[in-house]
This record gives C-alpha cells, structure tokens and sequence, in this order.
C-alpha cells in the first residue's frame, strides 16, 4: 500500500557568502492516513526546512533542493510545476505558523482571510464561502463568529488568533496539516485548549498532521510517530510509546534527561557538553559524536538510520550492535 | 540563638495601575495589591501567563515602573522613599536578567566592556584591576576569558545569557530578578543556565526572584513559588506544597496543562482545560477575577472578592470556596 506522503533522502542546502548551510541532509519519511508524525528537533536542526521544502516555500536562492523525491498521493511534489504546487497547498495540504500574528494579513479582515482559500480553490459563491467561515470558526471554539467575521486579527487575543489560523488551514478540508511549533508562542492553558482542538478535528476529518516541535511533551501527547532531527539528519525514528519509553539514540536519551521534570526533584540537571555543529561544514559520521558520551572511532564511519526492533529505527552505530 | 533578620525584600501592597492608551479615562491595572516576602539566600519563581503583571511587578521592585501604591522595603528601607543618590547606592544590590539576550546586551560593546563599566561607574574596581576582575566573572559563569574582546554576535544564545549573568553578577548583588532568562533557549542549552544560576545563588548566597511561565523549571531551581493572575497573587507556598497539592483552582489547572514527556501518561490522565482567555484587566470581572473561568465557580464568587489565606503553614491561597471549606 501506498503511503499517503513519502519523502525519501531529501537534502536542501542553502548556499551562502559563508559557506553551504546543509539545513536537511538526507531526510526519509512516510506519514498515513489519519497518522500524527511529530518532528523534534532543537533550534536550526532542519524540521521546518524539510517540511517547508515539500511545498516550494524555500527560498531560492539561497535554498537548493539537492536531492531527494517527495511524493503526495502520487504527485512528485519536488517536481511538480507552479500551479499543481499552488493547488494542493491551498486545499490538500495546509499549513500553522508558530506566529498567529505574522501568519495573518493585518489589513484583511478575518472574515475575507477566511473566504479567500474557498473562493479560489473551491469556486464557492461568497454567500456559500461566508457560510462555511462562520461554521468553521464555530468549530475552533469562537465565539459570536458572525460578528467576528468582521474584525481585524489585532482585535483577537493570541489564542484567539492561533484558533483563526487554524480554521484558515482546515476550511479547505485538507489531507494533511502541517503545524510547524503551533503553539509555541501560546501560553500552556491556551495550548491544551489548542492541542485538544487540532486532535478532535482530526478525529472527525480523518486528516493526518505532522506536528513540528521542540517541546518533548506536546510530542508525547498527540503524537503516534516521532521522528528526532539533529544537525539536518534524522537521528531516530519510532512510535510515540517506543520512543519515549526506550530511546535508542544516544541525542535522544540525553534530550529527555535534560528536560527539568515535573515529577522528580532533580539536584542538578543533565546537559548536553558542547554546542551542535557547524552546518557549512561537512560532518563525516554521526553528528552527535562530538558531543555523545558514549562515542568510540567507528562513530566517524558513515551512518544510516536502520530498524532495530519493529517500528523503531536508530542512526546510532552502536545501538545498532546492540551495544547501547 | 536564633537571630530574627528582616527578610531580604518586603513587597507590601503593591498597585501598579496604568492610564489606558486606548480608552482614555480608564485604568489598566496590571498588578493589584500584591505581597511577598524573599528571605536571604532564597529562590523564588513567579509564576503566570502573558499578560498577568509579574513581569510589571519585578521591574517595580527595581522602581524602574514606580507603584501606584504600596511600599518596597530592601533591608527594612523604603526603596521608594530613597533619594537619586541614594537609590544609586541601592541599585547594585538588585540586578537583572532578562529573556532575550540579544536585546539586552550592547550589540556594540564587547565583553569586557560590558562587565568592566558596572564595576568602574559604582567604583567597585580600579581601572588597573577591572581586567582581573572580568576575568574571574567569565570563569564563573563558564566563558572562557580568551573571548574577552568579542561582541555579543559572536556568540550563540546560551553564551549570551552566560554574559548578561556575568553583568548581574558585576555588581555583587544580594538579588537578582531573572524574567524568563531560560525561556528563549533550546532544552539543553537551557538545563546548562539553570544549572549555572542553581550553583552560582548557592555559592554566592544570593537571593534570586525568577519570573518564568514555565512550571517544570520552577520546580527545578526555586523553593518558593507564587503564582500571579490577573494582577494578583492566587497562590503562594513553598514550591513542594504549590506543585504536589495545589489549592486554587487556577493553579490546578495550570499545572494540569503543562505536557507530560511521556504518552501513557500523557494520554491517560485527567485535565483540567480551561475555557476562554483571561479576562483583559482593563476591565476585570466582579469578585473573584478568575470566576469565568473557573470549573467550580459559585454564584458567591462573582460578588465577593478573595482574599489570600492561610490554610497551612506558609501556604496561602486565595479562594473562597477553599476558605469556607477549611472554616467548615
């Protein structure tokens, strides 16, 4: 069976006055129907680029897609020409920003932001599109939507904006959402509320999301696969459960010892030694190994992320052998 | 024998309100009658969301925003009563540490300049010792001294927030006010600062309030917590208590919002999701300021106002339904 997104070996560059910028450097994955994959990564490890590459929204230049094939329901997405692109991003596949306020023309109204999608991709009279708004915006939790079809997005709180951004990116009906640090800039009771409203739509549409984040708890709540970046790589790759409960990655493991917990006194926290590396530099090996504890010469062979036990795969050589 | 010392920082009765720039005529009041203590050598976090004036508050300790009423006491003296002169001999004694490092740091002084001014403009170096005493400060935040002659662009995010502690540190504080120092930086460069700060008011036998949003890092580093909404202290105790037996309902469920690492139990446990934003505190409800969205909510909460209180040894909360309980 087909997988309804697969993206396999993606690579985007950015080539810059200091140097290439290797942001994703050989990328595989698959998402399902109905799945939720969430991306974790720490700050420039490269989950949004690979994700903003699927839809042609890398700038280029600087940006190159180097290699690499991403394929949506049978469409060659890194191929595909401008207009098949602009119609699957408006209806089929959509997308949040982190910033609910960059991600929203000030000068529009919500309403007319809202109808846009509808009467450019759906061809729906205004009447029919106003309609459908008002539903939706019902749907996100809004209150009195009609008159609020009339404001301006600096009359809505931020959660409140966030929820418009999300009726904006589901009004169309989409097959996949991509939510890239959708409520990172959302204080926590607004992002339950947010994160309890993306899972219950989903339900009823059946959509599938791959959520972007680097917040290790959001993951672990709405998530059925995680797939951990690092330095443009993808470092491991498992089910929420598998993940969470038996890290096989060495990055990973140290990422969750590092998270101050709410349920344990810790004296002095773990911390990762050293900084990432340098992306304008290649990097032979493994990327953590500068910084991993448990690095020994092999790590500076070539790597690959290989399945380990089923639906769990690791890029750490030495979890590989079974060593770890 | 037991010597009873004044704590560190008395806040008494803070109010902090604000004309509004919007509606002419009315007021915005962005803190409410708030009291803490901080006693020497104690940590502790100030919690809340967007918008809840703990922010305002810190920087009313420092009279950067003066109350509208109210009174700070450092030592047993009245901050507010203080002299120009007098004040700038205060100073040193509460620094800050804010969120952005980038923002905060002179974008075209290097670090040596950074540190060295504090010390040379308060006369607690000579310029023949300053070198010296940079050097010292860099070690003890963990930048090598050799980066002396760099600006802050060179450095990535946790180094600059390593600099902006070093300049707090300039002055050989008693408090250091941090608003959100951690909140900026990725989980692991974050574990490092907190660890830095932990070590740096133990050895240093500073007192230290920490502003952050972020329960799980309050749970990490201070003993104390307070947690604000809405202007107001709802909850105070010691961090134990607050986080393994939260009285308040807002308190509740806050923590009950914060995401588990871990989707069995992620999954599996109660939340408490709340409704609706909060209230703008241009115009906040009647009563109790959390009663529309609390989920336990009586009709008395929208007429009477609660007051913090003590239902255990040095835990305060401020709801009426918990007090009429605990008379019960």
């Amino acid at each position: 069976m087909m997988s309804l997104l697969t993206v396999d070996n993606l690579a985007t560059h950015f080539h810059t006055r200091a140097g290439i910028v290797r942001a994703v450097d050989g990328v595989s994955y698959s998402l399902e129907k109905g799945q939720t994959l969430g991306i974790v990564g720490e700050s420039g490890s490269g989950k949004s680029v690979s994700c903003y590459s699927l839809l042609g929204l890398i700038p280029m230049p600087p940006g190159r897609i180097e290699s690499g094939s991403a394929y949506f329901d049978g469409v060659d997405l890194l191929n595909a020409s401008k207009d098949e692109l602009r119609k699957i991003r408006g209806q089929r596949i959509s997308m949040i920003f982190q910033d609910p306020m960059t991600a929203l023309n000030p000068y529009m109204t919500i309403g007319a932001q809202l109808m846009e999608p509808l009467l450019l991709h759906r061809g729906l009279s205004k009447e029919a599109a106003a309609k459908r708004s008002i539903d939706m915006l019902e749907a996100v939790g809004i209150q009195d939507a009609e008159q609020r079809m009339n404001a301006h997005p600096h009359q809505f709180s931020g959660g409140m904006r966030q929820r418009v951004v999300i009726a904006m990116a589901l009004i169309t009906e989409p097959e996949i959402l991509i939510a890239d640090e959708p409520t990172t800039a959302l204080d926590v009771t607004i992002q339950a509320q947010i994160l309890e409203l993306i899972k219950s739509l989903q339900e009823k549409n059946g959509m599938a999301v791959i959520l972007i984040t680097h917040d290790l708890g959001v993951i672990a709540g709405i998530c059925d696969s995680v797939a951990v970046m690092y330095a443009g790589r993808l470092v491991e790759q498992a089910t929420a459960s598998s993940l969470f409960h038996s890290p096989r990655h060495p990055y990973t493991h140290a990422l969750m010892k590092s998270l101050p917990s709410m349920n344990t006194d810790g004296k002095e926290l773990y911390s990762i030694p050293g900084m990432p590396p340098d992306l304008t530099k290649p990097i032979e090996g493994c990327s953590f190994s500068a910084r991993c504890e448990h690095a020994i010469e092999a790590c500076r062979d070539d790597i690959h992320l290989h399945t380990i036990m089923l639906n769990h795969a690791t890029a750490c050589i030495r979890a590989q052998k079974g060593e770890l | 024998m037991i010597e009873v010392r004044r704590p560190l920082l008395e806040v008494c009765g803070i109010k902090i309100h604000f004309p509004s720039q919007q509606n002419k005529g009315e007021i915005v009041k962005a803190v409410d009658g708030v009291s803490l203590e901080l006693r020497h050598s104690e940590i502790l976090g100030l919690v809340g969301e967007s918008g809840c004036g703990k922010s305002t508050l810190a920087r009313s300790i420092l009279n950067l925003v003066p109350p509208t009423a109210g009174t700070v006491y450092l030592n047993g003296e009245s901050i507010q009563t203080m002299s120009r002169s007098e004040l700038k001999k205060a100073r040193p004694a509460i620094q800050m540490i804010f969120q952005d490092p980038h923002a905060s740091l002179n974008p075209r002084m290097t670090v040596f300049k950074t540190l060295a001014e504090p010390m040379l403009a308060h006369k607690l170096a000579a310029k023949e010792t300053v070198k010296q005493a940079v050097v010292e400060l860099m070690e003890k935040v963990g930048l090598a001294p050799r980066f002396m002659q760099k600006y802050p662009h060179e450095f990535s995010g946790g180094q600059r927030q390593r600099i902006a502690i070093a300049r707090a540190l300039a002055l050989k504080p008693r408090l250091i006010i941090a608003d959100e120092p951690v909140s900026a930086l990725d989980v692991s460069v974050q574990a490092q600062i907190l660890n830095l700060l932990a070590k740096l008011c133990a050895e240093e036998r500073l007192s230290m309030i920490f502003i952050t949003h972020d329960l799980s890092v309050v749970r990490h580093i201070a003993q104390r917590v307070a947690v604000m909404y809405l202007g107001r202290v709802v909850e105070e105790g010691t961090t134990h208590d607050v986080l393994k037996n939260p009285q308040h309902p807002y308190t509740q469920a806050l923590i009950s919002a914060v995401p588990v690492p871990d989707p069995i139990e992620e999954r599996n446990r109660q939340r408490i999701i709340l409704h609706g934003d909060p209230p703008s505190p241009l115009n906040p409800p009647a009563g109790c300021s959390f009663h529309p969205r609390c989920p336990i909510a009586e009709a008395q909460c929208q007429q009477q106002e609660p007051k913090l209180g003590n239902f255990h040894d040095n835990h305060r909360a401020s709801c009426l339904l918990l007090q009429k309980k605990f008379v019960e």
